[in-house]
């Protein structure tokens, strides 16, 4: 059974996003495993837009690629560059050290919560 | 995140494997593929992929379809229903062949093993499995052979990698260790491994050297574990069809449904060398076969299109089905497909397969890939992409 952060909030498109300021942004466990390694992750460059429910990057994998929707709208403060230097962050850590970016939020799309989200995807 | 790929989970009508409880108790990521329910992968793709190409890798390879093809004229049979010539495969040797139907086009390619003068067995991709025996019970009518659909008493498990040989070797009787070392490519011998009566081949689809083991499927489990077992302290590890993807993406080797389907023929696919046209009979008479005229008629003409392999000289790779175009040019004027592609996990950038017109199909020409809407430049290269040291 999958456990997802209480703390965090959920997307039904599997990013999970965390509250604070900034509000940081990552793609959940469940992602990650049905993704397998991933190897690539481009993502918006600090400054950008971004916009919820709108595609903002893009992960890819050995085996396939998704593309990564913002869960807020406002101003991306800061990436990841650990992980885009290493994508196989992602997987190891997709709730810490394989967050992707942080944002400064001027307003959040529609989330889930971690129960809600479990509920989700089945686990 | 969506995912923009096919999103593979396992149908209600799918098979399993002899092997399915190992897969199930070693945590495995299952798959549904051509009617089967597979592991995609163990733990991770790229462990498994380096695995096989730095040490070896065990393929549980139970969806293959296994023909046996027995009795006098089996030869003369299969000389009819194939392209290739299958009179001139000694015994212990084996071809890899392709079925095509009467226009040429390619129904599935194939491996044939020559077990005895008057026996074949016959490997068929899963998912076109039913059609090629049931193409082989009829085109085999008016011979002197039998069509026997082995696959549900068959287990196919796959050892590859530089490790191999002293894996198998390990498995089998003092006296037969040299008869595996000496075991060519496209080769079997029928051997006991593990205790276990198996035919073993010199044959894989990962770009190095391996064996493939075909059991009894009630003795497939033991095999399993005791390949394992044998193994795992010179690094062998369970590997999925994830892995064997990237692994003969890398190796430049058709997979049946990207490269391969019944809207190509073998030429398209640059291996027109399997179509055998002047096979004779046995009074040295040409012989006719399923698709000869059609493909007769296509030989030394321009294919309308060309298989070639792409280099991505940026990060994102192209996938199957993704666009191959003109740089900088109208992103419509598509001048190919792409059939197979990833980012090759041993030579750090993306490869693809793309069937181009002829006359953007030169090598070191460069072209474009409309990956979801940006173009990433390729250049066409030779294939394989990857091609194994040389120890011996």
């Amino acid at each position: 059974m999958a456990d997802f952060p209480a703390d965090l909030q959920y997307t039904a498109e599997h990013e999970w996003l965390d509250a604070s300021t900034p509000a940081v942004v990552g793609i959940t466990s469940t992602a990650a495993e049905a993704l397998g390694d991933i190897v690539y992750l481009e993502l918006p460059e600090v400054g950008a837009t971004v916009t919820a429910g709108a595609v903002i990057g893009e992960v890819e994998s050995t085996k396939s690629v998704s593309e990564l929707y913002s869960p807020v709208t406002g101003t991306v403060a800061e990436v990841n560059q650990a992980a885009i230097d290493d994508p196989s962050l992602v997987n190891a850590e997709p709730f810490a050290g394989g967050w992707l970016i942080k944002v400064d939020v001027t307003e959040t799309g529609p989330v889930l919560t971690a129960d809600e989200y479990s509920a989700l995807v089945g686990g | 995140m969506t995912d923009s790929t096919e999103q593979q989970t396992g149908g209600p009508t799918d098979r399993h494997s002899p092997l399915h409880g190992e897969h199930v108790a070693l945590g495995a990521n299952l798959t549904s593929f051509g009617g089967w329910l597979m592991p995609l992968r163990y733990t991770s793709d790229l462990a498994e992929h380096r695995a096989v190409r730095e040490a070896a890798g065990l393929f549980d390879l139970s969806h293959m379809g296994e023909i046996e093809v027995s009795g006098p004229q089996a030869a003369a049979a299969l000389d009819h229903a194939l392209v290739g010539n299958l009179t001139a495969v000694a015994v212990g040797r084996a071809r890899y062949t392709m079925i095509c139907a009467e226009d040429g086009s390619v129904l599935d390619d194939l491996v044939v093993y020559r077990l005895g003068a008057e026996r074949f067995l016959v490997v068929a991709n899963a998912g076109n499995a039913p059609l090629v025996t049931a193409e082989l019970v009829r085109r085999c009518e008016g011979f002197d052979a039998t069509v026997t659909d082995q696959a549900a008493d068959t287990a196919l498990v796959a050892v590859q990698g530089p490790r191999a040989e002293d894996i198998v070797g390990s498995l089998v009787a003092p006296d037969d260790v040299q008869v595996v070392k000496d075991l060519k490519y496209y080769a079997s011998v029928e051997l006991r491994v593990a205790g276990i009566d198996a035919l073993v081949a010199r044959t894989g689809y990962t770009g190095e050297d391996g064996f493939e083991l075909f059991v009894p499927a009630g003795q497939a489990r033991e095999l399993w574990q005791k390949v394992l077992a044998a193994g795992e302290p010179v690094g062998l590890v369970p590997a999925g069809l994830s892995a064997r993807d990237s692994l003969r993406l890398e190796a430049g080797m058709p997979l049946y449904g990207h490269e391969l389907d019944t809207t190509t023929t073998p030429y398209e696919a640059g291996l027109g060398r399997v179509v055998k046209l002047d096979k004779v009979d046995a009074e040295g008479a040409p012989l006719d076969f399923v698709g000869r005229a059609a493909l007769a008629s296509r030989k030394g003409a321009q294919p309308a299109r060309v298989l070639v392999g792409l280099r991505g000289l940026g990060k994102r790779p192209a996938r199957a089905g993704y666009a191959v175009v003109i740089p900088g040019k109208e992103p419509d004027v598509r001048i190919g497909l792409v059939t197979s592609g990833a980012p090759s996990p041993t030579l750090g950038y993306p490869i693809a397969m793309a069937y181009v017109t002829p006359e953007f199909s030169a090598e070191g020409t460069e072209l474009a890939v409309d990956v979801r809407g940006r173009e990433e430049p390729v250049v066409i290269v030779p294939m394989p992409f990857y091609r194994r040291p040389q120890t011996s």
